[in-house]
């Protein structure tokens, strides 16, 4: 098991090594076009060059540390402000903001002129000793540090928000350089856009509140202002074109650097790794295959081996041998139990967090539910109903005009059964619901059609004509009274909106692992297919009942889940952005190879199934 | 090497070719009954004529609501605005320099000299790659599998690849889904379904079809249990990239995960994600485009050929590629043999099929192509005089397309005639072929349709049980399906029964998307 991280951590040096060559590269294309050659072996660049090299390995520590492969998804603002002041997020915010003014302090040395220094000599001899020369506060200097140190914190902050430790893995494989090339041209156009926008935030923020760290500063450094100059906190003083010129470089520098230093983390992080399915040597048994899938290793390390046996299935025929091999001694299938074993246990586990999340929305009012009895019951005759549908379609289909007539009729006249049983048919949403919501609400309207609007208020007016003597006062004030009786504090409600669980969020973090799901789906199916030519002693045959049971039960699932009122049915529109939204739109990736994997197998076996 | 001298002469005037049994094509009259043994092979396999006339026309040219509405003179900054969200930047210069604002004229000569500077520019670009000077819907006729694409009713064909069932896009840019178990036929159409060049069907899918349109990759999400005839355009999910337009190649990965689109104009193919609309661009300069995308049946090659005298031959795990520069002209079209090991593509100019052979695919060595080093000639097609009874026929001259059938065992390719010699015509050579333990190719014969028919598009059906079938297009919209009767040298390959695969589709996975067709 310790070599397993030991190679993540032997990649992960030769991607600092790769940094480090890169950066000291970047500083010298930067101080190259900053200076002139003459400059160039001044010691100040070298510490610079240092300085900055200590930066990014900062950086990438922190890349490496707060890294996830499974994104947490805040399901509500409050959450995600919970997100913002926790411990660790502060440490990293506060830790980049320094970071953005050590690379800008970098960039203001090397750019020189009236940039380098926090304090010159003053200008303005207005002193009566001329022997002793006052020393001023140098603002410009002063602003390039405030704005890097904003430049960080906006990273960090952006950082969380876009989920950027975030690691996608690639929809094809392909190797480091390419992919890097592929993505250098974005990043640099998005670092250059951001950067646009870093500078008017820092320009409006240093507008109005820049004259608390220059007084801050020339009081404790005992510094001068000097009175030729104007003040930055004013229009004329950043209208200065060279200073907003300088101040976007070096956030473009920041952020470039910055970004590289986390796409490489990130191809380095993701990239296929090749794990033994059985061991050669005695001692290497814990990373083989089997042994990793069944363990708990860090999460990363199973995902990367799940990645690794959905490439085997797919291009390795000497490898699925090795899994459909017999144990020497004894002869019995271990790997492919193994393997099978844990992917089953993986889209078991699935299916269960669906059911659990349907039976929490039923129980929100969303929808109503079949009961999970209904529920298994419909599953385990979901094969038989497979050669039904037809039939099943043309019932459903004559079901539904009766169905929206009924919601017009009084309760009374819907049985339960019905509505039971219509459940699940495609066209049950909209009125269905309604009548759900009627069922749930015990109010003495029931029987006539009500909007839910209107019911909703039902319960506050009720109380509020059982309210005594109120009944005499004027209309209005009686209105006044109810306002305040009846909704509770503004605080209250506030935090209830905010803790208002948004439904695209929520569904977005049941579906964050999915990644794993689909590995697994697209590993067991290719390997059950290779089984069909490949399979000599017949390992597979004995579990292939099991398998196509799981792969059907969570089919039904999953097709009941995009049925959810508030799922969406089709993935976002994805804009050409840097960040990778890529864990938006698993759930649709998961139906999908869902559905491949599925028919992978019955197009293999064909008519063996029967 | 095979040559068309070899051939035996084609059919009589006024025979059509109905069959192949027992190594030879049989020609007989239209109406003319397969042999009873035959016929149930058949008889649910729907044979159309969708002539030209019965389709509607555009009933207006441009599509935009413009001309209908009275011309209203608007400032020259509304104007520019306006051509700047249509055109962009070429569209605002244009229409400062036709402004007949009199006291612009400073504005009007900079914005003409920088117009004639961008068609400059521009035709040098085009002069490096001529085809970037065509039209996109002439660029699409250009690069298009079908011989005559502009003209012809049918534009584009598709076989589903586990089904009986095809798509048919047609010149009034909409599609007909034709199954031989049900009598609807669902005709889709779509607001950007225009120029439709090619289509493509899911594989390992119940029924999701890929269109390659003027603007962008449409895929249609059709429910094979609805009994709707018109899916509504909420069915179909685009697939746009900016500056990737027009597409005129699709292929699916034949395991199903992901769709690869080209455009002449774009230097990268684009590989998909369907399910969730992303796209990884693989990008190569050199050749100015992509034209033509073929992926190997077992899914581990994709053949890309280029607008110039080169294509590239990509290997689908690492997805690196091999680069292959032709002598005379652009590759117009390949095919790859079952097993992935060997690619018949064929050079515009030339006259002859060429064989590529690749090393045998093993997982052990990635991102390596593994081809031979070079390319041999298989078959001479050029020109060949056959004295019949009826006269003297002469055939050969460049392939258009060429397809391969799932077993192996028959090669058709398209040959069209040369332009000049008005006696030529355009036709279908059928070759017999074994890939293993030698490749061979051996002559079959011609394939006629009715008169003055000419080929249009060939397309084999994908699980045809008694050998081959292939279906042609004709120019009068006619689409025939001829099978060819043999007993595979092979072991049979376990191309999917329809049976199971109707039966899966009804239950777990396409039912369930029945909203999108109710009527709620």
């Amino acid at each position: 098991m310790h070599s397993v991280p030991r190679c993540l951590i032997l990649n992960i040096c030769y991607y600092h090594s790769f940094i480090l060559y890169y950066c000291t590269f970047m500083n010298n294309v930067f101080s190259f076009i900053l200076d002139s050659f003459n400059d160039w072996y001044t010691s100040y660049v070298i510490f610079c060059i240092l300085l900055m090299s200590v930066v990014i390995l900062i950086i990438s520590i922190f890349n490496v540390e707060f890294y996830a492969v499974v994104p947490s998804i805040p399901c509500s603002r409050l959450a995600l402000l919970g997100k913002i002041i926790h411990p660790r997020q502060v440490i990293h915010s506060v830790v980049h903001a320094i970071m953005g003014m050590l690379v800008a302090w970098c960039a203001a040395v090397m750019t020189k002129g009236k940039f380098q220094f926090l304090a010159l000599p003053c200008t303005a001899s207005e002193s009566l000793d001329g022997a002793v020369q006052h020393m001023c506060l140098n603002e410009y200097h002063l602003f390039l540090l405030l704005s890097g140190a904003f430049m960080g914190y906006n990273y960090s902050l952006l950082y969380l928000v876009n989920n950027m430790n975030y690691l996608p893995f690639p929809i094809i494989q392909q190797y480091k350089y390419l992919r890097f090339r592929r993505s250098l041209p974005l990043l640099v156009k998005r670092s250059c856009v951001e950067s646009l926008y870093l500078v008017r935030n820092v320009c409006v923020a240093h507008y109005f509140f820049g004259y608390i760290p220059r007084a801050w500063i020339s009081t404790t450094m005992d510094l001068h202002t000097d009175s030729k100059l104007h003040p930055l906190d004013t229009l004329t003083g950043l209208l200065d074109l060279s200073l907003l010129y300088h101040t976007w470089l070096c956030g473009v520098f920041l952020l470039i650097t910055w970004h590289v230093t986390w796409l490489l983390f990130k191809i380095y992080a993701t990239e296929a790794h090749h794990f033994p399915v059985q061991p050669t040597f005695a001692e290497e048994t814990d990373q083989c295959l089997p042994k990793i899938l069944n363990s708990n290793p860090p999460l990363i390390i199973k995902f990367l081996a799940l990645q690794d046996l959905m490439l085997l299935s797919q291009y390795s025929p000497i490898r699925r041998q090795e899994v459909f091999s017999l144990s020497q001694p004894g002869g019995h299938p271990h790997n492919w139990t193994a393997i099978s074993k844990e992917c089953l246990n993986l889209l078991s586990d699935l299916t269960q967090k669906l059911i659990m999340q349907q039976e929490a929305a039923a129980t929100n009012g969303r929808v109503k539910q079949p009961s999970t009895g209904e529920l298994g019951r419909s599953l385990s005759s979901s094969e038989e109903m497979a050669f039904q549908t037809q039939r099943s379609n043309v019932i459903s289909r004559a079901h539904m005009p009766s169905l929206v007539k009924s919601s017009l009729l009084p309760l009374k006249a819907l049985s339960t059964s019905d509505l039971g049983s219509s459940f699940g048919s495609p066209f049950s949403s909209p009125a269905l619901n309604r009548k759900a919501g009627i069922l749930d609400l015990n109010s003495p309207w029931h029987g006539s059609v009500q909007s839910p609007h209107v019911m909703r208020r039902g319960p506050k007016l009720w109380t509020s004509s059982s309210g005594g003597d109120l009944r005499f006062q004027s209309p209005l004030i009686l209105l006044f009274v109810l306002e305040y009786s009846t909704q509770p504090s503004f605080i209250y409600t506030w935090l209830q909106n905010k803790q208002e669980q948004h439904p695209e969020a929520s569904i977005q973090a049941v579906f964050s692992d999915a990644q794993m799901h689909i590995w697994a789906l697209e590993g067991l199916s290719r390997l059950v297919a290779a089984s069909f030519t490949e399979d000599r002693f017949g390992v597979v045959q004995t579990t292939l009942p099991v398998i196509l049971n799981t792969l059907l039960t969570l089919q039904e699932v999953v097709d009941k889940h995009f049925k959810l009122p508030h799922a969406s049915s089709k993935p976002p529109r994805i804009s050409g952005s840097l960040m990778d939204t890529s864990y938006k739109t698993l759930r649709f990736a998961l139906r999908a190879s869902l559905k491949t994997a599925i028919y992978r197998i019955t197009t293999t076996f064909g008519e063996h199934l029967k | 090497m095979c040559s068309l001298a070899l051939f035996p002469p084609p059919p009589a005037p006024g025979d059509v070719t109905l069959y192949e049994c027992h190594n030879a094509l049989v020609s007989g009259h239209i109406y003319e009954k397969l042999p009873l043994a035959f016929q149930d092979q058949l008889a649910d396999l729907p044979v159309l004529t969708i002539p030209k006339e019965t389709l509607k026309a555009h009933s207006r040219l441009e599509h935009s609501t413009k001309p209908a509405f009275i011309h209203h003179q608007e400032t020259l900054w509304k104007r520019c605005l306006n051509a700047w969200r249509d055109v962009g930047m070429c569209g605002v210069l244009n229409e400062v320099a036709n402004a007949e604002e009199a006291d612009l004229q400073w504005m009007k000569t900079g914005s003409s000299w920088a117009l004639a500077l961008c068609h400059w520019v521009s035709s040098l670009h085009g002069s490096l790659f001529p085809h970037l000077s065509l039209c996109s819907e002439d660029m699409i006729a250009e690069f298009s599998q079908a011989v005559d694409w502009a003209g012809c009713s049918i534009r584009a064909f598709a076989w589903h690849p586990h089904t009986s069932k095809f798509a048919v896009a047609l010149l009034d840019d909409s599609i007909r889904v034709y199954n031989t178990n049900s009598a609807t036929v669902p005709i889709l159409k779509h607001r950007l379904q225009r120029n439709v060049a090619s289509m493509a069907w899911k594989p390992l899918c119940a029924s999701i079809l890929a269109v390659a349109c003027q603007s962008c990759v449409l895929v249609w999400h059709l429910d094979p249990t609805s009994l709707s005839t018109r899916p509504s355009s909420g069915c179909a999910q685009v697939l746009a990239y900016p500056g990737h337009s027009p597409v005129t190649s699709l292929a699916w990965a034949p395991s199903g995960e992901m769709l690869l689109s080209a455009s002449p104009v774009d230097t990268a193919m684009l590989v998909w994600d369907v399910s969730t609309e992303n796209c990884v661009p693989l990008q190569w300069f050199g050749g100015g485009g992509v034209t033509y995308l073929a992926w190997s049946p077992d899914g581990s090659k994709v053949l890309a050929a280029t607008p110039s005298a080169v294509f590239r031959v990509w290997e689908a795990q690492m997805w690196t590629c091999e680069r292959w520069p032709t002598i005379k002209g652009r590759c117009q079209t390949g095919c790859w043999s079952p097993d992935g090991s060997r690619l018949l593509f064929t050079v515009l100019g030339e006259s002859v099929i060429y064989s590529l052979s690749f090393s045998e695919y093993s997982g052990e060595m990635q991102g390596q192509v593994g081809g031979s080093k070079t390319a041999s000639i298989v078959a001479d097609l050029s020109e060949t005089t056959f004295e019949t009874l009826y006269g003297e026929a002469r055939i050969g001259g460049e392939v258009h397309s060429m397809v391969w059938d799932p077993s192996g065992e028959r090669l058709a390719a398209l040959i069209r005639g040369n332009p000049e010699t008005p006696e030529s015509r355009t036709i279908v050579a059928v070759f017999r072929t074994r890939n293993s333990p030698v490749f061979e190719l051996l002559p079959c014969g011609f394939l006629q349709g009715e008169p003055g028919a000419q080929p249009q598009l060939i397309a084999f059906h994908p699980c045809f049980k008694k050998g081959a079938l292939l279906t042609v297009c004709w120019s009068t919209g006619r689409i025939s399906h001829i099978p060819f009767f043999f007993v595979s040298a092979q072991v049979p390959c376990f191309s999917p029964s329809p049976s199971p695969v109707v039966a899966l589709s009804s239950s777990s996975a396409s039912v369930r998307e029945q909203p999108l067709f109710s009527e709620l």
